[in-house]
Parts: structure tokens; sequence; C-alpha cells
């Protein structure tokens, strides 16, 4: 079962990279990044299962405060990128580069 | 001092600086919303975040100063963490001190920003501490989403709100890495202190695939934090967008605190895989090295050239995590303080000379600036110098040059290639460092420069204080380098196995 949840939990973050690196809206990046962090998680998760030890399920508990927190502050970013580009596609967004 | 980190009530007393921060930090934000946003409010609340970090400072100090111990646990109590410590608070301060200026310049009534700068600076302590995984991802992210918020903080500016979502978007990514990364070492090792993992990856069996991939992502995620070449793409949008004593505080402190933490993992977690990461990290020196020199020379802006010369930097001192032992931890926080003063006394001059809406910041702009502002440009020449490691002119930063070079040659593998990379790189970087030193003494004033306008208490503070204590310490640097030589991390002097190097360290 163990080595079945790493697999997946493997499938699952190279799903989220190749999403940010493919698309090119901010708002599915982000959930991109955001199923990497739980295909992290449930990496976390077996591998506690693996050692009998506790630790990989605390800090289960951190990645997901910190992810909402992160949602919290990305979400904000994206609606002030919005205000000024009407759009989110970052295709639009290159007032920056040199 | 001892602590017992098992009890509560001393691993409260072992964080006592980190807890005065972050109580203070909140204390502020109340400060802040207590009543209607204005500029006085803003300068006050700015003022009273200086007035913490100062009292962070005295308990770093104390601590210090009590040569304060612990058992094991998930912080460390040791020199090293109270002198990057004394570094981040340092920057913390005079990127306030910008912050102030800089505001009442740009209009721009924000009193949470100098609440967001002290709860970055409290992530950034709690890296300088960390001993467990847990806290280096907790000190990350703490440190990196006060940041994103910092880097859009002027809502008007379409600049800086896609310099936050660049930020946002690449940090959050490599966050995915820097925690699969984490993930995979514990589930090779069991654990996620960096203490057992170190006595638990051996020559023996670093082998394991589960490890090699764990390491290589933790190194993917570093770099992107410490924007290491090939993970720099974020680095000079966000520092050219962000408002300039933000970048100040990236390029410094935000590098500071992440190239710590790395340190401190990689020293202690895993000099039993040295094989297996040598190689990768010798190559991201010296691309880093290389490469943000080689970009920096094509640069017109003044702060896309300075966030190019900072990921040069990130090269440098990758060389001293490359080295991995007592003696690249001192060279490394010896390059932190020479650094973080020349960095943030170059942006405090673009600051100065800025106008409204960050006009005014061209390399270009600065021609003949010694014709009418000559202490202002000698200042600059000091700041160019100490970050291209010129001898007495540079000051601190001919020593920290030194000492990185120093700990290459005498590493335990010998870091011979690297050396002569960093000496080469220094070499181009003469190109851009002394170009700017050219245009401010050489080249005439034209008819239409701007009138440079008095440059307000706070940024003179910290441009002519940095610039001399990197004078200073240039010419007496051997009371400094004794320090930082005492400050390695405590993995370095409690194990007996690697205490040869400890000795090394002490010549």
């Amino acid at each position: 079962m163990i080595a079945e949840a790493l697999f997946f939990s493997a499938v699952l973050f190279t799903i989220g990279v190749v999403g940010v690196l493919t698309r090119r809206n901010a708002i599915i990046i982000f959930m991109c990044v955001e199923l990497m962090l739980n295909a992290v998680n449930l990496s976390f998760i077996a591998l506690s299962r693996l050692h009998g030890s506790a630790n990989g399920q605390v800090f289960v508990l951190f990645v997901m405060t910190i992810a909402a927190a992160e949602a919290a502050v990305g979400l904000a970013i994206i609606i002030s990128i919005f205000r000024h580009h009407k759009s989110v596609d970052l295709r639009n967004i290159n007032l920056l580069k040199g | 001092m001892y602590f017992d980190l098992l009890i509560p009530s001393q691993l409260a007393g072992a964080l006592i600086p980190d807890l005065i921060l972050i109580i203070g930090a909140m204390l502020l934000l109340l400060v802040a919303v207590w009543g209607p946003e204005t500029m006085a409010r803003a300068r006050l609340t700015g003022m009273l975040a200086i007035g913490v970090c100062f009292a962070t400072f005295a308990a770093v100090v104390w601590l210090w100063h009590g040569q304060a111990t612990a058992s094991a646990g998930i912080i460390a109590v040791d020199a090293f963490r109270w002198a990057t410590d004394c570094i981040i608070l340092a920057a913390t301060i005079i990127a306030t001190t910008l912050m102030i200026d800089y505001s009442e310049r740009e209009q721009l009534v924000s009193a949470e920003s100098y609440v967001l700068l002290l709860l970055a600076a409290g992530g950034m302590m709690l890296l300088a501490a960390s001993r467990d995984l847990i806290v280096v991802f907790l000190g990350i992210e703490l440190m990196s989403i006060a940041s994103y918020v910092l880097s859009g903080l002027d809502r008007r500016s379409s600049r800086g709100a896609e310099a936050a979502l660049k930020y946002f978007l690449l940090g959050a990514f490599s966050t995915g890495f820097l925690l699969y990364g984490i993930a995979l070492v514990y589930g090779a090792t069991g654990s996620t202190d960096i203490e057992t993992i170190g006595s638990v990856v051996t020559g023996a069996n670093f082998n394991n695939p589960l490890l090699l991939a764990g390491i290589g992502m933790l190194i993917v995620g570093f770099c992107f934090k410490i924007a290491a070449v090939p993970f720099h793409m974020w680095a000079p949008d966000v520092y050219d967008g962000a408002a300039t004593p933000i970048t100040a505080f990236m390029a410094a402190a935000v590098k500071a605190a992440a190239f710590a933490a790395f340190l401190r993992v990689w020293i202690e977690a895993f000099p039993g895989a040295t094989a297996a990461w040598m190689h990768p990290l010798q190559w991201l020196a010296a691309l880093t090295m290389v490469g943000g020199n080689v970009i920096a020379l094509q640069q017109k802006s003044m702060k896309r050239m300075l966030a190019y010369s900072s990921i040069a930097h990130a090269g440098y001192l990758l060389v001293t995590v490359v080295v991995a032992n007592a003696l690249g931890a001192s060279a490394f926080l010896f390059y932190l303080v020479a650094y973080t003063l020349a960095t943030m006394g170059a942006f405090a001059v673009v600051i100065a000379l800025g106008e409204p809406g960050e006009r005014n910041q061209q390399i270009a702009d600065y021609a003949g600036l010694w014709n009418v502002e000559p202490w202002l440009a000698a200042a600059m020449a000091v700041f160019m110098m100490a970050l291209l490691g010129f001898p007495i002119a540079g000051g601190m930063g001919f020593f920290a040059k030194f000492y990185v070079i120093d700990a290459a040659l005498h590493a335990p593998h010998p870091q011979t290639a690297l050396a002569v990379i960093l000496v080469i790189a220094s070499v181009i970087s003469a190109g851009y460092y002394l170009g700017v030193v050219l245009v401010m003494f050489m080249k005439p004033r034209p008819a239409d420069a701007l009138v440079v306008r008095p440059v307000p208490t706070g940024t003179f503070l910290v441009i002519y204080l940095s610039a001399f204590t990197l004078l200073l310490f240039g010419i007496l640097p051997n009371g400094f380098a004794a320090l930082a030589r005492e400050s390695v991390p405590i993995g370095m002097v409690s194990s007996p196995a690697r205490a040869p190097v400890a000795a090394a360290a002490s010549r």
C-alpha cells in the first residue's frame, strides 16, 4: 500500500509541476501548486506509516495551515493583478523585463 | 545559561528574541489599525518597529554574551544563530528606516509594511535557529508569505503587483520542491531532526534513491529561495518591481536567512552524502557566479544591475556551502556582514537619488554625481568597491572574498576550481561596479540632470554609517573575523567525529 501511495503522490506532484510550467493562467498555476503541496502531504502520510512515527502526520497539519495562509495571500495578489491588467493571464503581464 | 529544549518553558526561554519580535509585531499591528490611516501613524509604527528590533537585538546579544547552550532539540542555541540574527536584525532596521523615508517620498501610507517587515524577520530568525526540517519549512514560509505581500505593497503600482505575482507563483512553486525534498529525506531517514538525519546519513547508505532524490529536491528548493542560476529568473523582475527598500530587504535579509538554513542543513544533516551533492552544488555555484555577473554587465537600470549583482553574490556564498565546514561557516558570516552593508548602502543611495514614481534610477542618471554631491558619490563608490571586493577602498568586501577563497582552498576537498572561477567572476563584475564609479566620477553632469533633493535623515544615516563601518572593518578586520570564526553551527562543535575541522577553524 505504501509503495502505491508514494507512486501516486509522485504522479500527482509531476502533474502539478507540468501544470505550473505549461499553463499561463495565474489561477490555474496556483491550483497546480496546491496540487503539488497535497501530493507531498500524501507522501508524508504514507512515510509516516512506513516509519510508524507521528512526525510526518504533524508535518501534514503544518503544511495544510501554511497552504491556507498562502492561498489567502496569493488570491489577494491575483485580485490586485486583475485590477491593474483586467486579466490574470501571464502572457498579458510583462511590464518587467530587461 | 542552559536550556533543556524538551521543557516548554525552557524552550520558550531559548526563543526569547524570536518571541519579542513576533509579539512586538502583533502589538504593532494593533497600533497600525487603531485609528485613521494617516502618514503620521505609519511613521510612528515604523519608529516603534525599529524599537522592537532593538529590543530583540538586546535579547540576542544578552543570550550570546551569556554563552547560552541547550540540549539537542528542534532549535539551535549557538553562536551561528546569534550572529545570523544580528545580521538579519541590522538589515531589518535599515530597511525600516529606508521605508519610512521612501513612503514619505512616494506618498505611500502603509503602516502594515513595518509589521510585515517584522514578521518576515521573525521567519528569518526561525530559519537561523532551525535544527528540524519542520522549523525550516515554517521559517521559510513565514518569511516568504510576508515578502510576497511586501513586494506588492504599493497597490497603485502595476509593476509592484506584477512583481508580487511572479514572486508568489515561483515562491510557492519552489516551496513545493522544498517540501517534497523534506518528505523524501524523512522517508529515507525516518526523522525530520537534522542531527538525527546527520547520524543516519553516512557513507555506507547514502545511495538510497529516496535520499538522493530528497537531497536533489532540497537543492532545487533552496536554490530558488537564494536565487541561484538557473533558478533565478524571478529575482530581477521582483527586485525591479518592488519598492526599493523592500528590494534591499529581499536582496540582503531574505537571501541571508535562506542561506543560513541551507548552510546549517548541509553542514549538520548531509556531510555523510558529500559525494552525492558535491558536483551539482559546484556547478550551481560556478554557473551562478559567472551567469549573474555576465548578465549584470548589460543592465541599464540601477535596481536591475544590483539584482543581478545579488545573484552573483549568491554564487560566492554557495562556495561556502560547498565547503560545508566550520571555516566555510565563518567565511559565510563575515561575507554576509559585508554584503548586507554594501547592498543596503547601495540601495539607500538609489532611494536618495530616486524621484517620486521610482524615476531617476538608471545608471546614466548618476553621471557627474561627483560634481554635485561628492559625499554621496564617494559613499556609492565605497559600496561598489565593497561588492567588487576591492582592497582598502572596498573595506570589508576585500576580506570577505579573501576568507571565502581561503575557506575554499583549505576545505577537506579543496575547491581550487571554484576559487579560480570566483576570482574570474570578480574580474567580470569589475566591468559594471567600476562602470558605476566611472559614470559618477568621470562623466560630466548633463545640463538637464535633476537637482538632487536633500537626503532625508534616516537614509543619510544608513548611507554614511554603512560606508563608515565597511571602511573601518576593512582596515581592522581581525576582531570581526575572530568573532565570525567562533560563530560556527553547534553541530560542528559538539560532534567529536568532526573535531579536526573545528580545530582547523581555530587556527
